[in-house]
């Protein structure tokens, strides 16, 4: 990452270093973990959307798999919680190549109904073969690490958060190399991208990798900070919150995500004053964010800040 | 360096290439010329991988490539521009160059997410040697310019040192003076010859400017309708009574 990238880094971990200390209400600590969460998921999209221009509307079923494997795991089979969020990460990969194969040849409209319908097969296996079906299951333990638990909103809040700026960091440090390059050349021009050796078939799985890897650890944190799941929260729709969230953000920047997730979880919290008429309200934000700022908020700031020092 | 071996291409019911066969020699300049749809850049494309033949084989240096992926085709060190410039146009120059560099270097997903100072070493020595580079095809001063806002002359060099990043030991070139003025297409035809006398690369140049063709090229092969109708120095194609029939006499721009 460049220097610039590091400040702002570093400026995010002192906010979320004094966030709990002044907002220790638990009902906002657990908005702010949501937002994190979320944040994660978005982040994969955009690397996979914005950066490999690669369309996924199927992002929900890896974050279903990341909650469901890892509630699953420690649940009934005792496995400590660490290692049973990688065993779901590890699961939500092999879907992934599982998905991208058969996608590779697609592009477009066609790749994000493949993705879509990824996502329906997964929602519909959690409803049919999940513990409790429709209803879902509880009692999944905490998290925890050398039996330490971390269940508190403000002890999650500080978990979910870390774990948020260390795979930004990592992000920002895969978009700024070699391979981030590659990702942003496959999606100007596959060919050209070819005709310079980079493997486009095994880039876009390993990218496609990477995003599910995202959804599924924020899947797994998800799980076991509410410890009870049913498939609602995976459907079609969270897939479509995750793609909403990153364009509101400014899909070709990685902070983009973080604070388009950030607006989209605590919008509709904020707009419970407006009773019945908050989902009218909720569209109306949108549609008017994407008219006026179609870079997203993070994208119309640097192309401000931008302007500023031209004109300097 | 080069062979290409009965070359057989179609189209649905069109033949875009039939039966086409030549070889490249090392460090040789080798123009493949011939009216619009003679089947050139289906030529090129097959040859860098991006199509497959019908029938036919493409060689480098004694090794079959034929069906082999245009990536793997790269790596075996040839490179290619296009005839509609395909630049990374959201990219810098420099980036446009450090990507060429792709093969070069090998960290994956995991050590670049990482940094590890094996990351932070391989690519402080491709920027060092991007910009080597982007000063010897005289782009320094824009490297650090989004690629997008380069002139049509600047974009074709760009696109050739792209190309060079990747060290080929062979570069088909797509038409490299469509686009240029009479200057810069002076320019390009003293660049490209001094790749080929400076870095010993073997080039393969599909081109309609026939200034450039007849005062560069060691040796030119005429394709037209898909056919291969003559092949020979300038001096003996500008001779050739079928070249004239079929190309040359249509329009009389022979230099």
């Amino acid at each position: 990452m460049t220097r610039n990238q590091f400040i702002a880094i570093l400026i995010l971990l002192a906010l979320v270093f004094v966030f709990p200390n002044i907002f220790s209400g638990s009902y906002i600590l657990t908005v702010a973990i949501f937002s994190g969460i979320n944040a994660i998921v978005t982040m994969g999209l955009c690397i996979l959307m914005g950066y490999a221009g690669q369309v996924s509307l199927g992002q929900a079923g890896f974050y279903g798999i990341g909650a469901y494997v890892s509630a699953i795991m420690s649940l009934k089979y005792g496995i400590p919680v660490l290692f049973s969020i990688i065993i779901a990460s590890i699961i939500a990969s092999i879907a992934a190549l599982l998905l991208a194969i058969p996608a590779l040849r697609l592009k477009g409209h066609y790749l994000a109904v493949a993705t879509l319908g990824f996502g329906e097969i997964i929602y519909i296996i959690l409803n049919e073969w999940g513990p409790g079906g429709p209803s879902g299951f509880g009692n999944i333990p905490h998290f925890n690490i050398f039996s330490i638990e971390i269940k508190t909103p403000y002890q999650y809040f500080y978990l979910v958060w870390l774990i948020v700026i260390l795979l930004l960091g990592f992000s920002l440090n895969v978009i700024n190399s070699r391979i981030g390059r590659a990702l942003r050349a496959m999606h100007e021009s596959e060919t050209a991208s070819a005709s310079v050796g980079i493997n486009i078939p095994e880039l876009k799985i390993k990218v496609f990798i990477l995003g599910a890897i995202f959804a599924s650890i924020a899947g797994s944190l998800y799980a076991h900070f509410v410890t009870f799941l049913s498939p609602s929260g995976f459907s079609l729709f969270y897939s479509i919150l995750v793609l909403i969230m990153a364009v509101v953000g400014g899909i070709s920047n990685i902070w983009g995500a973080v604070v388009g997730a950030v607006i989209i979880t605590v919008l509709p919290e904020l707009l419970k004053n407006f009773r019945e008429f908050d989902v009218l309200a909720y569209g109306f934000i949108l549609t008017v964010s994407l008219m006026f700022m179609r870079k997203g908020i993070v994208g119309i700031i640097t192309e401000k800040l931008g302007e500023k020092r031209c004109s300097r | 360096m080069l062979q290409i071996v009965n070359i057989t291409k179609r189209f649905g019911g069109i033949t875009a290439l039939s039966d086409v066969s030549f070889h490249v020699e090392k460090e040789e300049i080798k123009a493949v010329i011939g009216p619009n749809g003679a089947g050139k850049t289906t030529l090129l494309n097959i040859i860098s991988g991006m199509e497959q033949p019908d029938r036919g084989e493409v060689m480098l240096a004694g090794e079959r490539i034929t069906g082999l992926p245009a990536h793997d085709i790269a790596k075996k060190g040839l490179a290619r521009t296009f005839q509609h410039v395909e630049l990374f146009g959201n990219m810098t120059v420099l980036e446009n160059i450090m990507v060429g560099m792709h093969r070069r270097t090998s960290s994956g997903f995991l050590s670049c997410g990482l940094r590890l100072p094996t990351v932070r070493e391989e690519e402080k020595g491709i920027r060092q040697k991007g910009i080597e580079l982007l000063e010897y095809i005289g782009l320094k001063h824009r490297a650090d310019e989004p690629a997008s806002v380069l002139s049509i002359g600047e974009e074709r060099i760009l696109e050739i040192g792209r190309a060079l990043a990747t060290e080929p030991r062979i570069l088909l070139l797509d038409e490299p003076a469509s686009g240029l003025n009479e200057a810069e297409t002076f320019q390009l035809s003293v660049f490209i010859k001094q790749l080929r006398d400076e870095k010993g690369i073997t080039i393969v140049l599909v081109e309609h400017d026939m200034s450039l063709v007849m005062n560069i090229s060691d040796s030119i092969v005429v394709l037209d309708f898909g056919e291969k109708i003559a092949e020979g120095t300038p001096e003996e194609i500008r001779q050739d009574k079928k070249v004239i029939e079929a190309y040359l006499g249509e329009e009389e721009y022979v230099s």
